[in-house]
């Protein structure tokens, strides 16, 4: 298994950052491992960290604690290795989003039917200047893209420069800790996070609550985003909390 | 933290606040606040602002009388409501002494200073309070503080708003509750209550010092949606005699490693040994910490028997008529265990009142105090001699009766702290010997005409 963090991003700070804290920089899951040269070549030269994986097995293993923050699939040396990975992806309790699928051109016949399985798809001969701006554009939706300004989720939007939220055009009058707790929340769209993890990630030091305090931050998010918003957050129970909706499942 | 002050100014920037107001509390639970401009703000972020002490109830010295107002800039927040179209913000600061240390007459410092106690031994304390409360016809009597001939009208009885009844209490009410959630604040139920023009807001739990910012924060917002539809709102705990008074009745649970300390699965009723000491220690100390959790004369209108609310130091599950109460807890709801202490009424200091039961329920933990046996009956309907065969003591009956049993106490001493201890004390004892001056409309009508 090779890695690589190719811009030294670290480990996303919560209230105990300095300035604007960074947005989160999880690696890209790459896939197959090794990376195809010219796939690890262009994506080392965008700045993107990925790790790379040998299979859903494999993914599930080396997957961080906030998870990939995309993935990027070859399907061009061998497709169904490729499809059966992207169904793995999915079809997990927190389906993977963005996903890539890098093809040769002769495959994109292949892909009919498949639509569920991927976000974008990129020719072989395209890496380059094209996956970096598809990459970018698809990574900018979770506010993990090179431009990480704005997240956008429906009818949420986080301003990440001005510290600004907005649901369905009202802005929200957030307290800071429940505005990095909806923008960490925002940028891991479908996943799954358990009190302890959102405790470390977003408080980011053994806070005076306790473990209850990000339930008490949850309620009050949802009340501020209002009724008609307040799903946007789901209790998972037993585990968690997961933002936005699972978009597809097996 | 640099992050939180950067957002906290940006906020202003963006949103366009004219004024910050920097909210405190008094030791006797009266909200207070300072109005800077965001010019200001940055400063006063990083060093406080330096007030007059004295002028404060409970802040005064002989000395040095300046105190800084340090803002907590995790509690910042817009406010909802704004002043002459301005956008408003606030948040709660703590009150500090110019070296730079906290200043002991600073509620929120007693309450900080009880939590970390209980976090020392790796409890983190939550509260929920029920706040009740009153909307009166608002006249000039109301208003000026004077003489009132007349009990106080409820609106939604016999008053002149009879003909809009339903529809105006209600509409404050839900007003009131949107604008909480509108400021983060989570309500579990808003209804009418027992007594005419009574209302209740439940507030879901969270972590107690964040409460107390909430319960001093809900009391405002009642206060001033009601004046602007021209109508009184009131947390004073016996504005009617015969009727129900206004009690802050509040569940309390203590979390260890994330999990409910007092629910323990092995146990018949789910409760652990933690809640058991818990109970006894607030028990054994009801009688000492009654003064802080119903500080005025008023408050002991309310603790009579024959309404809801407890004149004996008892426990029981589900009987409303003890002090300490355990609700039934829903099934595979095992994390919302806890424990309701009834006597509290809306108008203590919140700070200090979380202060206090948090240490008596802690030093029973700590002494490893027994539960008494639960209260059988309903307590309401026995006599005192049956109550004192029972071993069940009463609670304190006036403001005299409670302070005379705060003063001995080294717990409430402790915890207050000598400075809010003693200037809490030397102004109740001057409460009541102001109210033992006046001649009371009671008095007249029942003397006058026969003596």
């Amino acid at each position: 298994m090779s890695a690589t963090t190719a811009d030294g991003a670290g480990e996303a700070t919560g209230a105990g950052g300095e300035g604007r804290s960074p947005a989160v920089r999880e690696p890209l899951l790459c896939f197959p491992d090794p990376a195809p040269a010219a796939l690890a070549k262009c994506l080392a030269e965008a700045g993107y960290p990925y790790q790379a994986v040998s299979g859903a097995d494999r993914a599930r293993d080396a997957e961080p604690e906030a998870g990939f923050s995309g993935g990027v699939v070859s399907a061009a040396e061998d497709p169904e290795a490729a499809l059966a990975l992207c169904r793995a992806l999915r079809g997990a309790e927190s389906p993977l989003t963005p996903l890539l699928l890098v093809v040769e051109a002769g495959q994109l016949g292949t892909l009919e039917g498949h639509d569920e399985l991927f976000d974008d798809f990129v020719l072989v001969g395209s890496l380059g200047d094209e996956l970096e701006a598809r990459l970018s554009h698809l990574l900018a939706r979770t506010g993990r893209g090179k431009h990480r300004d704005v997240i956008t989720y429906g009818p949420l939007a986080l301003n990440l420069e001005t510290y600004q939220a907005v649901v369905a055009g009202r802005p929200l009058d957030l307290t800071f800790m429940e505005y990095e707790l909806l923008r960490f929340l925002a940028a891991h769209p479908g996943k799954v996070f358990t009190r302890e993890v959102l405790l470390s990630r977003v408080w980011g030091y053994e806070y005076f609550g306790g473990a209850r305090t990000v339930d008490v931050h949850v309620r009050r998010l949802r009340a501020k985003l209002g009724e008609e918003h307040a799903n946007l957050i789901e209790t998972v129970r037993s585990v968690g909390y997961r933002f936005g909706r699972v978009r597809w499942a097996p | 933290m640099q992050s939180q002050r950067d957002y906290v100014l940006r906020q202003v920037e963006e949103r366009g606040v004219r004024f910050v107001q920097l909210w405190f509390t008094d030791v006797l639970g009266t909200p207070k606040t300072v109005s800077i401009t965001p010019a200001e703000l940055e400063n006063a972020l990083d060093e406080g602002m330096t007030f007059d002490g004295s002028a404060i109830d409970g802040f005064s010295r002989v000395q040095e009388s300046d105190v800084i107002a340090r803002p907590d800039p995790t509690t910042f927040q817009i406010l909802p409501f704004r002043a002459g179209g301005s956008t408003l913000a606030r948040v709660f600061c703590d009150v500090l002494n110019i070296d730079g240390s906290a200043f002991e007459g600073d509620p929120r410092h007693v309450l900080r200073r009880a939590l970390e106690q209980a976090y020392s031994r790796g409890f983190t304390f939550y509260a929920s309070p029920e706040l009740e409360f009153f909307y009166f016809a608002e006249d000039d009597h109301a208003m000026s503080g004077g003489w009132r001939p007349e009990p106080p009208r409820p609106i939604d009885r016999g008053s002149y708003f009879e003909l809009t009844v339903a529809d105006l209490a209600t509409d404050l009410r839900k007003k009131t509750v949107l604008t909480l959630e509108d400021m983060g604040i989570p309500v579990e139920y808003a209804q009418h209550e027992d007594a005419p023009g009574q209302h209740e807001i439940d507030l879901r739990y969270t972590d107690a010092l964040t409460m107390a910012d909430t319960v001093m924060t809900v009391r405002l917002v009642v206060k001033e949606i009601a004046q602007e539809r021209g109508v009184l709102a009131t947390f004073m705990p016996k504005p009617l005699a015969g009727e129900q008074g206004s009690g802050m009745h509040t569940h309390f649970s203590l979390f260890a490693d994330g999990r409910n300390a007092f629910y323990d699965p092995d146990d018949e009723r789910g409760l652990s040994k933690v809640a058991r000491q818990f109970i006894a220690g607030l028990l054994e100390h009801a009688p000492e910490i009654t003064a802080v959790t119903n500080q005025w004369v008023n408050s002991y209108k309310r603790l009579v028997a024959g309404y809801e609310a407890p004149v004996n130091v008892s426990w029981a599950h589900n009987n409303r008529s003890t002090l300490v109460r355990l609700p039934v807890v829903k099934r595979g709801k095992t994390e919302s265990t806890r424990v309701e202490y009834r006597a509290p009424d809306p108008a203590c200091n919140p700070y200090l009142c979380f202060a206090v039961v948090l240490a008596a329920g802690l030093r029973g933990i700590e002494k490893g105090y027994e539960l008494p046996p639960e209260a059988a009956h309903n307590l309401f309907l026995l006599s005192e001699a049956e109550l004192a065969a029972a071993g069940i003591r009463p609670l304190p009956r006036t403001l005299d009766e409670a302070l005379k049993v705060m003063e001995r106490s080294e717990i409430v001493a402790t915890t207050l702290g000598e400075h809010v201890f003693e200037w809490f004390l030397r102004n109740k004892r001057s409460e009541w010997d102001e109210y033992n001056r006046q001649v009371t409309p009671y008095e007249l009508g029942r003397y006058l005409p026969t003596l």
